[in-house]
């Protein structure tokens, strides 16, 4: 509740820090940036996915990207932690910064950015492992493999997630047999096991039913405390529940970025307008 | 049927169902009828039938009496039976020939005869009438005169039977330790003299001078298993005598009196005598000799032991070989080389060496295997027993990498199936949490994989257990005189030729020289081959299953 209470005074005396040339704001206030990205462009071949994309994430704050479906905004979720790079024809050009350092630079590695930018995505994707080796899996990539630290952590991680009174005496079992909405909190537990400095969440609840959702809902309002969390969602409900910040996103192209309060309830631009009243998308 | 619901019985399926039904119990069918006619036909080789005796008398010639089991039984129309000399009563059309199983090939010249119906007289099934399986010259019908000791008679008459049992039993008991000698102590003996015929060829080729200290000691070595040998010449000569002791007096069908040393007996048995329990654990007897023992009489006789070991050797063999080799080339093809025309080349080339007919694998095993890769090992390795080859010749090594090459490109394709089924969503989730491709090859992707690589596996086995023509080239023999694991260091010999079931199925069916009494053995062979398949499959079938068990995809 703090948290909120502290966001709403942030953005309520919010100004403008930089206006760029296509006159997007960048409007965080004076909160620490933690992912800033510069005139970034994506092109999948020959057709181009973004638009010279500027924008900040703030850190410890809920951002949410709405927009409708192939505006781009998965794609741009997935740059944050280069998973475009598994696509070939992919190429990019502009900068993204995570704490001022460009991820793109070929110096580095993929894998320890992807340990500070964890993921979770749309369809709950649990390894047809024990749930307790789920959540161990990124601390054995580490090579941790002492079994009281493992224990410690996977408690942690499972308490986190909200998850852990359902499936404390089960934690051996194969975690396909859990339920759609505590397979995707399982993930997220996946996720935080490792401590990753940012959480990307693709459309973390489109495929769970409403109470799962709601669960979900509250767990990314408790880990903002310790995570700076990038949240792609189709429900406009639930970007205006859970964020603190909203970027809106059409046809490749960053409409509107500014504090969610705002957007909502007074856009500057026309489309983000239509789009939040159900008027297109 | 009007016309209506005719069109509306065509509309909603109803005649496809029954086509793919049919099509389905055609099949069941076939499958059935295939197993049922080589079990019925194999099995009942074993079991022990009733013994005839019949009055025969050909037109013209002295009526005599045969001795034998019924076999086959036909009928014959009118005109082929005129045409061999027989004339049915007026208004009969077809008679009926028997073949009759006389045995006593060495009295008799052949052990099979047909005879004609309307010649038989009368026909009897006298309750003492003897069977015995012999080590030599196949089955032997007569009734037992008495047993001799060293030429003396022990015992007359019907008292005989249980006497003959007695010492039948002893002489069996001598039998097996002869073998046993023969075939561990003087293997050894053997194996020993031939190492250190290596050994001082090796000598001679690094050109130590005769009369070194290491020929003294080889000379040494050699006196040492030449009296070894001496002592166990002289257990065996002992064995032997002792063997020779006892004979069987028989008369046979046309009177003579025969004598028989239980020495060259098997077991003796009273069919006619014998009730239905008694058959019954005859014939399990029978099997179980059939499947456990060492084959006799070119093949037609005894068991095929050392076919089946033969054959789930070079199997397991090559699964270990095909598949580590098929599952590392279906990584690299799938997850690592960039899809271009030239993987899609790569492709096809492999899934059409699944089409290469089996014998050109063979002709390839040969070529390659055994006289290249082989002719070079012995070269590099095995100087010293050249000319005389080791590695260079067909064995149950170069067997099973003809195999392993043969159905490499089965594993390869399920194996590339089963990475293709894994849900990207999977691979990505391990990509999230820091794993670099390896990795996530490594420890989610080839784990959800397995399942697959055993089907791959498995469809190996089945085809690699049913291959014979290459093994022609590479390995198989008719008989081998020794199995490829032994007492012997280094235990598994992997150059030693072997025996296999289908190929022991061509060469009794086809190359043996009595044809009547092998036929029987081709299906039951056929149906061990078959069994064996069967039992392979199944045990890698568990444990695939154990597998996917354990790796459930995602239900999506």
């Amino acid at each position: 509740m703090e948290a909120t209470k502290e966001q709403q005074t942030t953005s309520a005396r919010a100004i403008d820090i930089e206006t760029l040339q296509r006159g997007q704001k960048l409007d965080i206030g004076n909160e620490t940036t933690c992912i800033a990205v510069k005139y970034f462009n994506l092109f999948y071949g020959q057709k181009q996915a973004l638009f010279d994309i500027n924008m900040k994430v703030a850190k410890n704050r809920v951002t949410a990207f709405i927009g409708p479906s192939g505006c781009g905004k998965s794609t741009l979720l997935r740059s944050f932690n280069r998973m475009n790079d598994l696509i070939d024809s992919v190429q990019i050009n502009g900068e993204m910064l995570l704490d001022g350092q460009d991820i793109n630079k070929p110096s580095v590695n993929v894998a320890d950015l992807r340990r500070q930018v964890g993921m979770v995505f749309q369809k709950p994707n649990p390894f047809p492992k024990s749930i307790y080796e789920n959540v161990a899996y990124g601390l054995r990539l580490q090579g941790v493999n002492d079994r009281s630290t493992l224990d410690k952590v996977v408690e942690k991680s499972l308490k986190g997630a909200a998850l852990w009174d359902e499936v404390k005496d089960r934690l051996h079992e194969s975690a396909m047999g859990m339920s759609g909405g505590q397979q995707q909190r399982l993930v997220i537990a996946r996720a935080i096991a490792i401590e990753p400095e940012v959480l990307l969440l693709d459309e973390p609840a489109s495929a769970l039913d409403p109470l799962s959702t709601l669960k979900i809902e509250e767990l990314i309002y408790e880990l903002k405390d310790k995570y700076t969390i990038v949240i792609v969602t189709h429900n406009m409900q639930q970007a205006a529940r859970v964020s603190d910040y909203t970027a809106f996103m059409y046809m490749g192209e960053l409409i509107e970025f500014g504090a969610t309060d705002e957007l909502f309830t007074n856009p500057s631009k026309k489309q983000t307008e239509d789009y939040i009243t159900g008027r297109y998308g | 049927m009007s016309k209506q619901s005719m069109s509306s019985w065509l509309k909603n399926g109803t005649p496809w169902v029954w086509l793919n039904a049919g099509a389905v119990s055609i099949s069941l069918v076939m499958v059935i009828g295939l197993l049922g006619l080589i079990a019925v036909r194999g099995l009942s080789h074993f079991w022990p039938p009733d013994i005839v005796a019949v009055n025969y008398s050909e037109p013209g010639s002295v009526p005599i009496t045969l001795l034998g089991e019924i076999v086959d039984k036909e009928t014959v129309s009118a005109l082929r039976l005129k045409n061999a000399g027989v004339d049915l009563p007026e208004g009969q059309s077809a008679g009926q020939r028997y073949l009759l199983k006389v045995g006593n090939r060495d009295y008799f010249g052949l052990d099979f005869r047909w005879i004609n119906g309307p010649w038989m007289m009368e026909q009897e099934r006298p309750e003492h009438v003897v069977a015995i399986e012999r080590r030599e010259w196949g089955h032997f019908y007569g009734y037992l005169a008495g047993v001799k000791e060293s030429g003396e008679w022990i015992a007359k008459g019907d008292g005989a039977w249980s006497e003959l049992q007695k010492r039948l039993e002893r002489s069996n008991g001598l039998v097996d330790e002869i073998k046993q000698i023969e075939k561990n102590e003087i293997g050894e003996i053997n194996h020993g003299l031939e190492s250190l015929r290596l050994e001082e060829r090796q000598l001679e080729l690094e050109g130590v001078e005769t009369g070194s200290l290491q020929h003294q000691e080889i000379a040494q070595s050699r006196k040492d298993w030449d009296e070894k040998y001496a002592v166990i010449q002289q257990t065996l000569g002992d064995l032997y005598t002792s063997l020779n002791r006892d004979q069987m007096m028989m008369i046979i069908s046309d009177g003579r009196e025969v004598e028989i040393p239980l020495s060259k007996v098997v077991v003796a048995y009273q069919p006619n005598a014998m009730s239905t329990i008694d058959k019954l654990e005859f014939y399990f007897h029978e099997v179980w000799k059939f499947v456990s023992g060492d084959p006799r009489e070119a093949n037609t006789e005894g068991g095929i032991f050392p076919a089946i070991f033969g054959t789930v050797m070079m199997v397991l063999i090559m699964a270990i070989l095909v598949t580590p080799f098929g599952v590392i080339a279906a990584v690299y093809l799938k997850e690592y080389a960039t899809q271009g025309p030239m993987i899609r080349l790569i492709r096809i080339a492999v899934n059409n060496l699944a089409g290469v007919p089996s014998i050109v694998y063979g002709v390839f095993g040969l070529g390659f295997f055994v006289y290249f890769l082989g002719g070079n090992i012995d070269e590099l390795f095995f100087q010293a027993s050249l000319p005389s080859p080791t590695f260079g010749t067909p064995g149950l090594m170069w067997a099973s990498l003809t195999l392993a090459i043969l159905t490499v490109p089965v594993v390869i394709v399920a194996t590339e199936e089963g990475l293709s089924r894994i849900p990207r969503n999977i691979r990505e989730g391990s990509l999230a949490l820091g794993a670099t491709k390896a990795e996530t090859l490594w420890r989610t992707v080839l784990p959800m994989a397995a399942p697959a690589m055993m089907t791959g596996l498995i469809l190996a086995v089945a085809r690699a257990a049913g291959e014979v023509a290459p093994l022609m080239m590479v390995g198989v023999v008719k008989l081998a005189p020794a199995l490829a694991v032994d007492s012997i260091a280094p235990y598994l010999h992997l150059d030693r030729q072997f025996m296999h079931l289908g190929f022991h199925i061509y060469d009794v069916g086809f190359q043996s020289p009595n044809v009547e009494a092998a036929r029987p053995l081709v299906y039951a062979t056929a149906l061990l081959l078959v069994m064996i398949i069967i039992v392979l499959n199944i045990t890698a079938i568990s444990f695939r299953n154990r597998l996917r068990e354990n790796s459930k995809a995602s239900e999506n």
